[in-house]
């Protein structure tokens, strides 16, 4: 039954521990970039409500601060979750410790520096411009190196498991490390014009497909795999139940790969792009939808029998919450790439609903349920604030539908009103900026929902610091015995 | 329920999964390697030979010096993010914005900036569609043309100059990818920056703006001056919209 109770190892091989602080420095880093992370996305979400907060500096307008936004969520706060959370569970998982303690770090510091180098640069305006790979070239070599020194510890350390048989969470890291070294190569490919600018070896369409390849497998394997391989390990550690079907496991990670690099060009839908291409991208997102409602079906299934939990355990309700996004974001996903329904959704604020409630809703949420649940495990002390824990789920939660709701009908508003036309066959609402100022009262109520997003990780960060450096109870230096936890 | 009670009933499916992939960490690598690439390597290839690429047109021209520095304030600005630069092909959009955008316009798009937001208006056909005097109050204060624009002010583009060495760089990586150009080195780039500004800063002093040929906004202005224009052109005269 090893393959459905994850990490149920009572021992280590002697001589040889878990490295518990390389987990604790993603777990800061985690902590720390989320904040920054959430912050810099309430400020730009204030700043489209109300433009003087645009401050009238070059460094802080909208343009300029987006992709600090969506770098700092994606790569700080998401990236770090992942590294902690695999360095956590892996060890565990293949009951050995990781295979350097030097390249350990150097992938940390490594990626703490590309993440700093990024909070720099692009205020300053230094961007190549494609959406979640805005990063100047230097920095692009810089992110290559270090996952390569990440998947180097993580290959070597598949080599001197302990178990013979990889779980399925391991399959899903593993996916994560291949594709996203190859996506961020072929995207990245550039001619440098001095240190700061570049222009890419692609031009017009092709660049943009790359880029779409690139941008939409990001969100696939950065921001779904990964987490699905924590959910795996996290999720019935958390419920203490073995997985629901080890079969659909194995057919869902198959599925969900080989499927997911093809939906790029549902990015590109009425464009100039080939029309084979387009319908090939929505075909294989619309298909997309049973492997990623399988990966759901088999987290919340795994809850059976354990349900009575959900409503004490707090981390169970970021989970199954987080679970429960997962499923219904997969839903829309595939719905807005059917092309007629992309006519509508396509540049309006539906796509940003439609991304927070993937960001937010599952990869927010069952982040905040495995830092809650690897605190006590990792530094052996209960949380500080025991009843925190559900504030900060209910503020997130709600905070969600607020954002959510509010983007949904904003888009659907303003993808309506640019294409109605009136019974002369002109268009009926011809002033762009019109529609733009009716859209104010859902922006704001967007700031609401993201504030209270934010507020959330405000009280679970002081709850940590409380635990962590408080007066409280400390178990002991290095209080999970090795290999027992 | 019953997979939990009776592991055997899915024993034979995961035991060929399990003894194939699972305790084979190389081997399962690389079929998650070849799982991944199939997908890519249809969709990719393609694009990137001739004939099914995106179509090349005699009727686009590449983008001149002037232009380039304007496109790459564009992107340091992140206008692309508000802006896209896409007329589909929708009878409101056409009726919106003007012609939709053939796939040859962009074929000396690097990087491409189709934008993924219409936070503001599509500007794919903007060229043209403004005198030069708008666009330099618009960028100075955009609620001194379009009132209740959410727009930020981006009154540094006003001093802040462009250099011609810089520029010169540029010419010569896109040379280097293929952007044809006749002639790449200093003093050629800076000559026709220089001059096709010069039209821009007497145009701006018609209407009473003075400004230097190497400013920012000069640049902007010259790029914006120029979207969709080839199209347009083109299009029109084949009896197009």
């Amino acid at each position: 039954m090893e393959q459905q109770t994850p990490g149920t190892a009572t021992a280590a091989p002697a001589g040889t521990g878990y490295d518990n602080q390389i987990v604790k420095m993603f777990f800061t880093a985690t902590v720390v970039w989320a904040l920054v992370g959430m912050l810099v996305g309430v400020i730009i979400a204030l700043q489209l409500a109300w433009w003087p907060a645009n401050l009238g500096l070059p460094w802080t307008t909208f343009g300029r601060l987006r992709p600090v936004h969506t770098n700092a969520v994606i790569f700080a706060f998401a990236g770090n979750v992942v590294f902690m959370g695999i360095y956590h569970s892996m060890q565990r998982l293949l009951k050995t410790r990781m295979w350097s303690d030097v390249l350990s770090r150097v992938h940390f510091w490594g990626w703490q520096a590309i993440i700093v180098a990024a909070a720099i640069t692009l205020p300053l305006g230094l961007t190549q411009s494609k959406e979640y790979a805005e990063l100047i070239w230097p920095i692009d070599v810089a992110i290559a190196v270090v996952w390569v020194i990440f998947a180097i510890n993580f290959f070597a350390t598949l080599a001197i498991r302990n178990v013979k048989h990889m779980y399925v969470a391991i399959w899903f890291y593993m996916s994560f490390v291949i594709t996203i070294a190859v996506l961020h190569i072929v995207n990245s490919l550039v001619v440098p014009a001095g240190l700061l600018r570049s222009y890419p070896i692609y031009s017009g369409l092709t660049d943009a497909l790359v880029q779409w390849w690139y941008g939409h497998n990001a969100v696939g394997f950065f921001l779904t795999t990964p987490f699905l391989g924590m959910m795996y390990y996290y999720l019935p550690r958390a419920a203490d139940r073995p997985i629901f079907s080890y079969r659909l496991s194995i057919i869902h990670f198959w599925a969900l790969v080989f499927l997911y690099i093809w939906a790029g060009p549902h990015h590109l839908l009425y464009s100039a792009l080939p029309d084979w291409a387009q319908t090939l991208g929505m075909v294989f997102s619309v298909m997309l939808l049973a492997p990623s409602w399988g990966g759901m079906l088999n987290g919340l299934l795994t809850l059976r029998g354990a349900w009575d939990k959900v409503r004490t355990d707090p981390v169970l309700k970021f989970m199954v919450v987080a679970v429960s996004f997962y499923g219904m974001s997969t839903f829309e996903g595939p719905m807005m790439s059917i092309r007629a329904v992309n006519g509508l959704a396509h540049y309006t604020n539906w796509v940003i609903g439609h991304v927070h409630s993937g960001a937010l809703g599952w990869v927010g949420m069952i982040s905040f349920g495995i830092l809650y649940w690897i605190v006590p495990h990792v530094f052996g002390r209960p949380l500080a604030n025991q009843k925190s824990p559900t504030t900060h789920f209910w503020l997130a939660t709600i905070g969600i539908v607020l954002y959510t709701v509010a983007m949904w009908a904003a888009g659907l508003m303003e993808g309506l009103q640019w294409r109605a036309l009136n019974d002369a066959g002109q268009l009926a609402n011809p002033s762009f900026l019109d529609i733009t100022n009716r859209l104010d009262p859902f922006l704001w109520l967007r700031l609401v929902g993201g504030s209270m997003y934010l507020l959330g990780a405000v009280m679970m960060a002081v709850n940590f610091w409380k635990t962590i450096r408080g007066p409280g109870p400390q178990v002991g230096p290095e209080p999970v015995p090795v290999g027992a936890d | 329920m019953e997979q939990e009670n009776h592991p055997g009933s899915e024993k034979a499916y995961g035991q060929m999964h399990r003894r194939l992939f699972e305790g084979r960490a190389a081997f399962f690598a690389v079929m998650t390697t070849v799982a991944i690439s199939i997908g890519a390597l249809v969709e990719l290839v393609p694009m990137f030979t001739a004939s099914y690429g995106p179509e090349r047109a005699e009727w686009v021209t590449p983008y001149t010096p002037l232009e380039v520095a304007g496109r790459d304030l564009y992107i340091r600005e992140g206008c692309y993010l508000c802006h896209s630069q896409m007329v589909r092909p929708m009878r409101a959009e056409i009726l919106r914005y003007g012609e939709w955008t053939r796939a040859a316009e962009y074929m000396y798009d690097r990087p491409f900036l189709l934008g993924s937001r219409r936070l503001g208006p599509d500007v794919q056909r903007v060229g043209g569609k403004y005198p030069d005097a708008w666009h330099y109050e618009h960028m100075r204060d955009p609620r001194s043309t379009s009132p209740g624009s959410v727009m930020p002010s981006y009154p540094w583009l006003i001093d802040a100059r462009i250099d011609p060495s810089d520029v010169a760089r540029s010419i010569r990586a896109l040379a280097r990818v293929g952007t044809p150009y006749d002639a790449t080195d200093e003093a050629s780039v800076s000559a026709s920056l220089e001059n096709q500004a010069r039209g821009i800063v007497e145009n701006l002093a018609a209407t009473g703006i003075t400004t230097e040929w190497d400013t920012e906004i000069v640049a902007l202005i010259a790029y914006l001056q120029r979207l969709g224009v080839d199209g347009r052109r083109h299009l029109q005269g084949e009896g197009g919209e």
